[in-house]
């Protein structure tokens, strides 16, 4: 198992470093120079655009400038945002934890749907259940999610005005941003000042409903077209037919002894979904004005906001890979064959 | 060796006559056409496919016309409707049933070009690491799975941050994002053919390296990858329409779909048909060309039939 982690850093390593290498050169891809950019219409001195090119390090030659690069990342230095001058990282982690609630709740939704889908079009193969459930299935792998948003929206919003239109939680409530996550910050807000943030944890979860169903349901899909295939190919195997006919009832072979083998590949599908979670988020929270750092990134390229926009890919890369290597590690936990076999 | 089925079909029953084997395009299309969804994908895309080539002859009008008298009209079955506009009008009076016609164009021409763009060079770039020995292998894999660390719309965004937006910059962004996945496909499939004994064959026949790699390989993995292709296909006028919805793709007034839904956020309260038709076609083609691409794993690549 150890040997296994540690084959597995030596490929994360190399790919964190290419990572920075492409961050790093596509701030340098921009037409025209970054001086120009940060001035914006203003026409520039050429004495002063010489000196701040100096003292951003600008005129130093690329791989020199790619070290420094390494190094101030090295130091824990993302940069700060050419607007508001506060450092990435502290924006990052004020907004994280909003993608991070949106992204868990998403993949939850996805995943407790999808495996229930997935185990009952496997179960009833072939019936009328299994072509609705497969059908919706591919519905939803196929959902623009940005217009999927608007229509639940125009319809549960607007339309019948159950859940709210955007944002995390009503402007009335005073929350203290505790632990970032609205469901937790709103329900302790509501337990420590119960006249004033009366309703405050229902009125978060209203706010959470549409967004995650928006970002979940391509996860959804995805997880319920691999629980069906995963589920029906351990159905054939000879340790079911012996579980069967040992006489164990029905719901036993499926829920004890096939699911728990059939949720093995389903796991690293969650692994690579987590990319899809991210890119998800973008648009989940572009139409839900959902504050987490989908919307922050957009709203950066958005203004031209070059550190926000690099160090936040590099952020968001970095996310992609850990997460796949845990999803590794925990494969290699759950099935010893993948740790021995390479 | 039909003789055992129970039920020849008509075809069957024409080949026992004729006593020759079915062609291989009659044995794809008896696959394909198995799977019912897979046919009524590909008739939804002729149909489609059909408007976007003809679609000055289609159309009722030209896409970026405005009638200043028909602002939001509602489609003709609704109260309010004209039977001037099947499908209404758009804020500023565009017919939406000829814009999503002219949609068609530029969505499928994307799709098309971006998933030439990604497999020419995904087949080569697969090809090679399949080939040339440990170090290329190791070091384009590598760059692909540093590509594929970053979410592929994520990826897009920045491509066209960077460029620019456009249509020219978004079909690049589309491109370079879905590569990872032909190279990986190519290499994987390669790998596999290379141990062969034909290919042994082939190389004592002293067939060189371009030739094993194009002529005797490449033939033999195309099944995986017109599959995937034509799930690229869709991504691609899915992710097309994402980047016109940001405001990152094709630009207005073209009438892209995704750029249409964009500006249709403000009209949910009161024109539904703004928001709802460009979606519904967006969603409609993606899943008749999904339904395709299972039709097509079916009859071409059985072993992933399994897959999800």
């Amino acid at each position: 198992m150890f040997f296994y982690i540690l084959k597995r850093l030596a490929v994360l390593v190399p790919t964190f470093f290419g990572v920075t290498l492409l961050t790093f050169s596509l701030i340098r891809m921009i037409p025209g120079d970054p001086i120009e950019v940060m001035m914006g219409e203003r026409t520039v001195d050429p004495v002063m655009h010489a000196a701040a090119l100096k003292q951003l390090g600008l005129d130093l030659p690329l791989p020199v400038q790619y070290f420094n690069y390494l190094g101030q990342l090295l130091h824990g230095n993302l940069g700060a945002s050419l607007k508001t001058q506060t450092p990435v990282w502290t924006e990052f982690k004020i907004l994280f934890p909003a993608t991070l609630e949106l992204a868990i709740m998403a993949l939850l939704f996805a995943l407790v749907v999808g495996v229930v889908a997935g185990v009952t079009a496997a179960v009833k193969r072939g019936s009328f259940l299994d072509h609705g459930v497969m059908t919706l299935a591919l519905t939803g792998y196929s959902m623009p999610i940005f217009w999927w948003g608007l229509m639940l929206i125009m319809l549960f919003s607007s339309g019948l005005g159950w859940t709210p239109v955007s944002g995390r939680i009503d402007l009335m409530f005073d929350i203290p941003p505790d632990t970032g996550f609205m469901l937790i910050d709103a329900w302790r807000a509501q337990r420590a000042d119960p006249s004033l943030n009366a309703g405050a944890l229902w009125d978060a979860a209203k706010h959470l409903i549409l967004p995650t169903i928006v970002l979940g349901t391509i996860p959804l899909a995805v997880i319920a077209r691999m629980t069906r295939s995963s589920m029906l190919e351990v159905l054939r195997e000879d340790y079911v037919r012996t579980a069967r006919a040992k006489g164990l009832s029905p719901a036993r072979v499926v829920f004890i002894h096939t699911l728990r083998n059939a949720l093995i590949p389903v796991l690293t599908v969650i692994g690579l979904q987590v990319g899809t979670l991210m890119g998800g988020a973008v648009l989940t929270e572009t139409i839900f004005s959902w504050p987490g750092i989908g919307k922050w990134l957009i709203d950066a390229i958005g203004r031209r906001d070059y550190p926000v926009v690099q160090s936040g890919i590099l952020l968001v890369a970095t996310l992609v890979i850990v997460t796949n290597f845990v999803v590794d590690i925990l494969y290699g936990v759950a099935n010893p064959r993948i740790r021995h076999n390479k | 060796m039909q003789t055992s089925l129970p039920t020849p079909s008509v075809t069957d029953e024409l080949e026992l006559a004729s006593g020759a084997p079915p062609s291989s395009w009659q044995e794809f299309w008896r696959g394909f056409s198995k799977n019912k969804g897979a046919v009524i994908g590909l008739v939804f895309m002729a149909i489609v496919c059909l408007a976007a080539l003809f679609a000055p002859w289609v159309a009722p009008y030209n896409p970026i016309e405005q009638f200043r008298d028909h602002f939001l009209t509602p489609p003709t079955w609704v109260a309010g409707g004209s039977s001037q506009f099947l499908l209404g009008t758009d804020e500023v009076g565009r017919d939406i049933l000829s814009r999503l016609i002219h949609g068609a164009r530029l969505s499928l021409f994307i799709g098309l070009v971006s998933v030439v763009l990604a497999l020419i060079p995904g087949v080569v770039l697969g090809l090679v690491a399949a080939n040339f020995g440990k170090v290329l292998d190791s070091i384009i894999m590598r760059v692909m799975d540093i590509m594929m660390a970053l979410p592929a719309l994520l990826l897009a965004v920045a491509i066209v941050a960077i460029l620019g937006p456009g249509l020219g910059n978004a079909l690049v962004a589309i491109a370079v994002v879905s590569l990872p996945a032909y190279v990986r496909l190519t290499r994987a499939s390669a790998m596999t053919e290379l141990n062969r004994d034909y290919v042994t064959a082939a190389r004592l026949s002293g067939a060189g390296t371009l030739r094993i790699m194009f002529v005797t390989v490449l033939p033999n993995c195309m099944a995986p990858l017109i599959v995937h292709a034509t799930m690229g296909f869709s991504a691609a006028i899915l992710e097309i329409s994402a980047l016109g919805f940001l405001g990152m793709g094709v630009q207005p007034p073209a009438p892209e779909w995704g750029t249409m839904l964009a500006s249709a956020r403000d009209y949910i309260e009161r024109a539904w048909w703004v928001v709802t038709l460009p979606g519904l076609t967006i969603l409609f083609s993606v899943l008749a060309i999904n339904l395709m691409g299972d039709g097509l794993r079916d009859a071409l690549d059985p072993k992933l039939k399994t897959a999800a």
